[in-house]
């Protein structure tokens, strides 16, 4: 396992994501709030693109007629199915138990903990200033 | 927890969905004038000063969900130069006709409004509109992609017309009418229309959608979209009921029915039922010489796509082997939103004979194709 610097904090707005290539693999890095989270861009279900689906919130009805929209912004609906998942940890709305999105941790470093770790950024130019995205695979 | 889903590489086993032949494709108009020229100077002053007119009672509800952004596409079919999914070749080969190397896709044009228009005049100039198109944007610039004549059911004279027009011409591969029609498709009205399509070697293929003008269920109107999709089912075996109890594979014999995404899974217990029936009944309906999933059998084809997930993945065999793996086809509804992908729409491996005849080889043996 490797820690990999995708990004600036700032490449990301809150409510934004970023779809980014790490080890081969597609992975969507979301902002929620100044929280990150990452999840592989394939879902569980036919292998669409997840990531690039629209971000929701979790509608919930504890009886018939009784909505509340809560999380918001807070689940992944895939483009095709629209299968959601919640962006936190993967599991699925429908089937929490038994199907889950592939989670990747993802953590924010100040540029010079970066500038001096064990990171690998190929693509991402450092400075101390800046906090970067920095994404476990 | 059990992520194997998520981790479950494509089904290569030999690539057998690669070259597959795909019996759902959707091909869309680039804007609403894509069929003015197609139309003579009468229709398209009647199409631009009055327009359509549907029979479906709820006469501005879309029939698709919006949830993924626009009538129920599939987020990414949606070309970046503009336009509707579907309605650009390019990205449709990017994503379906290159990308799985597919040997012929049969369109299903879900446009025009041909079959449901009121207006019966209007409607068979439309459907003369909607065939021409099809060859024009689609069959001649991508010949693997197969036309699907349309029809207005309710207008004998041109339906007939229009069928005898386009017969042997290679690039229409069958009939379409909608389903959901104003009598169950096996009454005698229709029959001509069924005649004309067996004698000009046309399959004809029912694709759910159709707009009737009745309740779309036997118990009146859904409220929600979820339930208004399993009612498609119940239209489907509606018009199986109707098509075997009619006479009509009796009438026709050369007749073969396509059901395009009703699902399949209920056929083999609607068989059980009908034929259960037929043994107490037999005397209503003496024209029936043979139990009645020995006809459905012969003249019904089912295709895939969206298709059922069983919760034990392995019953999907049982089902495929009770209606006979040799009148299953594949299909993917692309771009639709529920479309299915021939890499992970099966969740449980196919014996290979299974594979070849259900992605390409009956696809090949019912439209005779090379």
């Amino acid at each position: 396992m490797d820690r990999h610097v995708v990004g600036s904090v700032t490449d990301i707005p809150p409510g934004g994501r970023k779809i980014v290539t790490v080890k081969g693999r597609q992975i969507g890095i979301f902002r929620i709030g100044d929280e990150f989270f990452g999840l592989i861009n394939r879902c569980p279900h036919q292998g669409a693109p997840l990531c690039s689906g629209e971000v929701v919130s979790r509608l919930v009805a504890p009886s018939p007629g009784d909505y509340r929209l809560t999380r918001a912004g807070e689940m992944i609906r895939c483009p095709w199915h629209c299968w959601e998942f919640d962006i936190r940890s993967g599991q699925s709305l429908c089937d929490p138990d038994s199907v889950q999105v592939r989670s990747f941790d993802v953590a924010v470093e100040a540029g010079n903990a970066v500038a001096e770790g064990r990171f690998i950024a190929e693509r991402v130019e450092v400075s101390v200033e800046e906090r970067y995205i920095v994404v476990t695979v | 927890m059990n992520v194997t889903v998520l981790d479950r590489k494509p089904d290569r086993s030999a690539q057998t969905h690669m070259g597959f032949i795909d019996c759902d494709v959707h091909p869309y108009v680039k804007g609403p004038n894509d069929f003015d020229p197609f139309l003579s100077k009468r229709w398209l002053e009647h199409k631009r000063t009055i327009g359509g007119r549907s029979r479906q009672g709820l006469a501005k509800t879309p029939m698709y969900p919006r949830m993924s952004p626009g009538s129920g596409m599939r987020m990414d079919g949606w070309p970046k130069g503009g336009g509707h999914p579907g309605s650009d070749l390019p990205l449709m080969r990017e994503q379906l006709l290159d990308l799985f190397d597919v040997a012929y896709g049969l369109l299903a044009p879900l446009v025009g409004g041909a079959g449901g228009e009121r207006n019966l005049e209007f409607g068979a100039a439309m459907a003369t509109a909607v065939n021409e198109w099809q060859l024009a944007h689609s069959c001649d610039p991508d010949p693997r992609l197969l036309g699907a004549v349309q029809i207005n059911a309710e207008y004998t004279e041109a339906a007939i017309a229009e069928i005898e027009k386009r017969a042997g011409d290679r690039r229409f591969a069958q009939v379409n009418i909608p389903p959901r029609g104003l009598e169950p498709l096996g009454r005698r009205r229709y029959w001509p229309i069924l005649q004309a399509c067996a004698a000009n070697g046309f399959p004809v293929s029912l694709h759910l959608g159709g707009t009737s003008g009745h309740a779309s269920t036997g118990g009146g109107w859904p409220s929600f979209y979820h339930e208004e999709h399993p009612s498609y089912v119940q239209t489907m075996q509606t018009l199986v009921t109707s098509l075997v109890c009619e006479g009509v594979f009796e009438q026709i014999p050369n007749l073969k029915i396509v059901l395009v995404e009703g699902g399949f899974a209920w056929l083999p217990a609607l068989c059980w039922r009908l034929d259960k029936h037929w043994k107490q009944l037999k005397a209503e309906v003496p024209h029936l010489k043979r139990a009645p999933s020995e006809y459905v059998h012969e003249h019904i084809w089912v295709t895939t796509q969206p298709i059922e997930e069983p919760e034990r993945p392995e019953d999907m065999l049982s089902t495929l082997e009770w209606i006979g793996p040799d009148r299953v086809m594949f299909s993917t509804d692309y771009p639709h939103w529920d479309q299915d992908d021939p890499r992970y729409a099966f969740k449980i491996p196919l014996p290979d004979d299974w594979k070849r005849k259900i992605y390409r080889d009956n696809a090949r043996a019912l439209y005779t194709l090379d």
